[in-house]
């Protein structure tokens, strides 16, 4: 028969550290306690020794890592606090609670630091929604195409049903579909607030004597082992089982917490304030304990339940939504009381701030857990806050490659090029997400000045002038194959994305979702990926102040996709002057910014049309990187560019006919008669992949001083052709792709809908 | 006409999960004869209003039906008793819900018939311009106004289908760029296109779009404009002295000045 602690996801030797810490066998309620500190989900137990190499200073951050957020200075007295979380467990199990959830957790994190949330983002993927033109569709244990679409429907009307309410909006994300997800979706909800510096507020309980208060929804049994059952853990046969762990949002009382948290915050009402999320009660009384090195008392019985008869153990891990703990002065309690009444909002002062203890190292105090008075649970806070940390050594996956794949082994299929583009700008990973971004308010609180559907979204700050860009990004795909390079690509294709629209990368939050970290290729995997996101931080200067890593990412033993998402945040000076990427006016110049030869390797075009991925991504060269981004930020300050769009998914061709789309305009490219790439191969210079290159398009009078700029800055800006007429003409050595734009409108516009009503 | 900034007094009650409160304030903030006010639900006082705004959002939550609880507020009281005594009153989106589960408006809501929330731009046809929300407008114009919710069928039984046709009581209809009234242009499956109604008595409008999103430029329009601008122009009018061509002032359906 199984212990105790294994059933609650402890292993022996962490057991019996737990047994030397306490000095005697660990209460009921320690161990509940422990079990859910020293989950991977809680503890980051495998990734800590990993995330120290993200360069996490500078200048601009006001709170890097270890917060409930992370925040940087945007001037004027002005900063900018956000963080990204990943929900994927509790979406795969029920998608619309699941994803409405994970927006509550992260919509908390905002405000407990202060902050207004004035916006939300997102980056999910699931299983196939449709066959593949290459493969049909196959049998996926985790569920074929309509439970995928199901999962997909329902997490996005989770997320809006949540955000909608709060008066959030969501303004950018990114979506994508590969079989690699299809046993374990990913579900990864970013929120990002402005705070004035002087309201900053932190989690770090202090005042001895000061009460500790509990504000918002009742306390009930669901969501318990949420952190340990759910997230800690792969998925198996036992799914469906796992459906009480998730917790049921209820974003109309999140929204009067909010409200009356920021009022009291702004009023100086709270020494400290932390949001209940994963272990409840557990985490967030240790962790404030633990960063202002005293101790609290909880007492379980003064909690206010939605059920009767609930255990002291059930009551601290309980991982229901909308609770917030808050240290209060005894002087201000009742000024909290009279706001919460005013708002409807439950408030319970349910223990105190108690001292350090002088003999412990440190200085660190205790939780301890009173139940009617009689003592349940002691315990070191710093003890719990401090699960032990595992390095798994990396073993490189056998299917990693050292050379790019060789085109003469993967034929030409027969299709032809416009056949081919049609096919790729309408396919579910690149057609208008317009279905998806439909169903979230992208406009409340008046900000949205370029909505979702270009390569980043742009709100005003008001009274400022200042305008901020967001986006996510990750490739999963790419990352796969090398997670090194893909690790970097995601941050250079955020930093391309936010430039785009002309504003200056400034920092990035991240959410790291890999398989289980207990094997050897996804440690490999998982420290690849962050050696490359550092350096390409270092290369951009920008800091990493906020981030989650969610493991266990797998179904049946198979692991998904490594996909680290990248959340960004630019700043425009001026937010009149930005940039978006449909082209403008006919007779304007298109230019290719950027010649890194495109390839097949784990491109889009490789997926849908060979059904397999392999090779080896291009690298980014970061230098070059750094140096077109910047000429892209100058030239769009100046007003020279009309239009500018990042080559992504579906390479060149795609993002010309995506600029073709948003305008409604045709145009006429000529890529030359030995096109970079591979001689002979026009489908992998139109739809091959590589990093560092942008379309734009500008006004002919401008274009030999816009040449300049590049050519100075040493730049490669290649002339494509013209913007005009109602075709999309791409010609290829002696081969040309002819498509009207109104065939390409109507895939680009349709595609994704009709994935779904397969 | 004399424009006399902060004249015209906004009242705009906020329901705890009220979340277009702000934005109100906002848009009306870019008039400079308009004075917005919040109100709080729990109150009693309407703190003399020129027109009393009940704004986008989730009032209590709205998980039982929209607005149903709201109509039972404290506050609605007093809104009711303006609108019965001929005062302004003005609902966008949940307001709307609100006032037809008030009564103060026909009708009553039904979810999209899409079944999903919906957030986009959206075309409307001015159908009245003899109101004091649609006077600085065109009849057959088209503005652009954001839509953005999940329950905005409108829907009437058949006597109040009748009232409405009998006494023209519809003032905005979904439609096409070029103004053309038809079923693909209607986000929700609303009756007869219906994006905004009024009372038999003219006092009380509400519309599902949400003009105070489109009263900047770098917001993507100004569609919004005419609507908040009349009722200024139409509160102004009321309060100066008699002139040809105006109405004398006590009456909501002040005619084109």
């Amino acid at each position: 028969m199984r212990e105790l602690f294994e059933e609650l996801g402890l292993t022996r030797p962490e057991y019996e550290g737990i047994c030397r810490i306490q000095g005697r066998e660990p209460s009921h309620v320690e161990l509940a306690v422990y079990s859910l500190m020293w989950s991977e989900h809680c503890g980051y137990k495998h990734s800590r020794p990993y995330l120290k190499r993200f360069p996490a200073g500078g200048d601009r951050v006001l709170q890097g890592p270890g917060e409930n957020a992370g925040i940087v200075d945007i001037g004027g007295g002005l900063a900018v606090a956000m963080k990204i979380e990943s929900h994927n467990h509790p979406s795969a199990v029920e998608p619309y609670q699941g994803a409405a959830t994970g927006v509550g957790g992260i919509v908390r994190d905002i405000f407990t630091m202060g902050a207004r949330p004035i916006c939300s983002l997102n980056s999910l993927r699931f299983g196939e929604i449709a066959e593949l033109p290459a493969v049909g569709g196959a049998a996926h244990e985790g569920g074929g195409e309509p439970r995928q679409r199901y999962l997909f429907e329902h997490v996005v009307a989770g997320i809006g049903g949540y955000g909608n309410c709060m008066g959030i909006p969501t303004v950018a994300g990114e979506v994508y579909f590969e079989d690699a997800y299809s046993g374990n979706c990913l579900v990864n909800a970013m929120t990002v607030g402005l705070v004035r510096h002087e309201h900053i507020v932190g989690s770090r309980a202090a005042g001895v004597g000061n009460h500790v208060v509990l504000l918002g929804s009742k306390t009930g049994r669901d969501g318990i082992g949420g952190a340990s059952v759910l997230a800690s853990q792969e998925f198996d046969e036992t799914l469906e089982e796992k459906r009480p762990s998730v917790q049921v949002g209820d974003p109309f009382t999140e929204k009067k917490l909010l409200e009356v948290c920021l009022e009291l915050l702004h009023a100086g009402r709270f020494v400290a304030l932390q949001d209940l999320g994963a272990a409840g009660i557990t985490s967030s009384s240790s962790e404030m304990a633990a960063k202002g090195g005293v101790g609290i008392d909880i007492h379980t019985d003064r909690v206010p339940l939605r059920e009767p008869g609930m255990a002291p153990w059930e009551i601290m891990i309980s991982e229901s939504q909308e609770r917030m703990l808050a240290v209060v002065t005894p002087a201000d309690v009742e000024a909290v009381r009279e706001a919460c009444d005013r708002w409807d909002v439950d408030c319970t002062v349910v223990g105190e701030v108690t001292p350090g203890d002088d003999d412990q190292e440190g200085g660190g105090g205790r939780l301890r857990v009173f139940h009617r008075g009689e003592l349940v649970g002691d315990m070191p806070a710093d003890a719990l806050a401090d699960a032990p940390t595992y390095t798994v050594a990396p073993e490189r996956p056998a299917h990693e490659e050292d050379l790019p794949l060789d085109p003469a082994e993967w034929p030409r299929p027969e299709a032809d090029l416009s056949e081919i583009l049609l096919d790729l700008l309408g396919s579910p990973n690149i057609a208008s997400r317009r279905w998806v971004w439909q169903q979230y308010d992208h406009q409340n609180q008046l900000n949205t000045v370029l909505t979702p559907g270009g390569d980043a979204a742009l709100l005003r700050v008001k009274h400022t002038g200042v305008g901020l860009a967001l986006c996510t990004d990750g490739n999963g795909r790419h990352t796969y194959l090398d997670p090194y390079r893909g690790g970097k690509a995601a941050v250079a294709e955020a930093a391309r994305n936010v430039s785009c629209v002309g504003a200056e990368p400034l920092a990035i939050t991240n959410c790291l979702n890999f398989g289980n970290p207990e094997k050897g290729p996804v440690a490999w995997q998982f420290s690849r990926a962050i050696d490359g996101m550092t350096e390409a931080c270092e290369a951009f200067g920008i800091p990493v102040i906020s981030g989650n890593v969610s493991f266990y990412n797998e179904s049946f033993g198979q692991p998904i996709y490594p996909t680290p998402v990248v959340g960004m945040l630019g700043l425009v000076d001026d937010v009149t002057s930005n940039c978006t990427a449909g082209f403008k006016a006919g007779g304007d110049v298109i230019f290719l910014l950027g010649d890194a030869p495109p390839a097949l390797d784990g491109s889009e075009y490789q997926k849908r049309r060979y059904g397999r991925v392999a090779g080896r991504i291009p690298d980014v060269d970061l230098a070059a990187e750094t140096v077109l981004q910047g000429v892209l930020r100058r030239a769009i300050a100046d007003g020279m560019v009309r239009s500018a769009h990042d080559c992504s998914d579906g390479g060149l061709a795609v993002a010309v006919a995506e600029s073709c789309v948003f305008a409604g305009l045709g145009a006429r490219l000529d890529l030359g008669a030995e096109p970079d790439g591979v001689p002979g191969r026009p489908d992998i210079a139109l739809f091959g992949e590589a990093p560092t290159r942008v379309v734009v398009s500008v006004a002919p009078e401008v274009s030999a001083s816009f040449r300049t700029l590049c050519a100075g800055a040493l730049v490669p800006c290649a002339r494509l052709g013209d913007v005009g007429g109602d075709r999309l003409e791409l010609t290829v050595g002696e081969e040309a792709c002819v498509v009207s734009v109104a065939d390409l409108s109507g895939v680009h516009a349709q595609g994704l809908e009709r994935a779904l009503s397969n | 006409m004399t424009l006399v900034r902060g004249s015209v007094r906004f009242g705009i009650v906020v329901f705890p999960g009220s979340n277009c409160e702000y934005d109100a304030f906002s848009a009306l903030g870019t008039f400079p004869e308009a004075e917005p006010y919040y109100l709080w639900h729990k109150d009693h006082d309407l703190g003399a209003p020129d027109v009393i705004v009940l704004p986008g959002g989730f009032s209590y939550g709205d998980y039982l039906r929209t607005g149903a609880i709201a109509r039972f507020s404290p506050i609605m009281q007093e809104v009711a008793a303006f609108a019965d005594a001929g005062g302004l009153v003005m609902g966008i989106c949940n307001g709307f819900q609100i006032l037809t589960e008030a009564h103060l408006l026909h009708g009553a809501m039904l979810r999209n018939r899409g079944l999903k929330f919906v957030c986009h731009a959206q075309h409307l046809r001015v159908e009245r311009i003899d109101t004091p929300f649609t006077r600085l407008l065109e009849v057959g114009q088209v503005i652009q106004v954001p839509v953005n919710h999940n329950e905005g069928a409108w829907t009437a039984g058949a006597e109040s289908l009748q009232t409405i046709e009998d006494q023209q009581l519809v003032v905005f209809r979904y439609c096409d760029s070029e103004g053309n009234v038809t079923d693909e242009a209607n986000p929700n499956g609303a009756v007869d296109n219906i994006a905004g109604l009024m009372s038999e008595r003219g006092n009380v409008m509400g519309m599902m779009p949400h003009p105070e999103r489109v009263c900047e430029e770098i917001l993507g329009g100004t569609g919004g404009r005419g609507i908040f601008g009349s009722l200024i122009d139409h509160v102004l009018a009321a309060a100066a002295p008699p002139r040809a061509g105006a109405g004398a002032g006590s009456g909501a359906m002040g005619g084109r000045s």
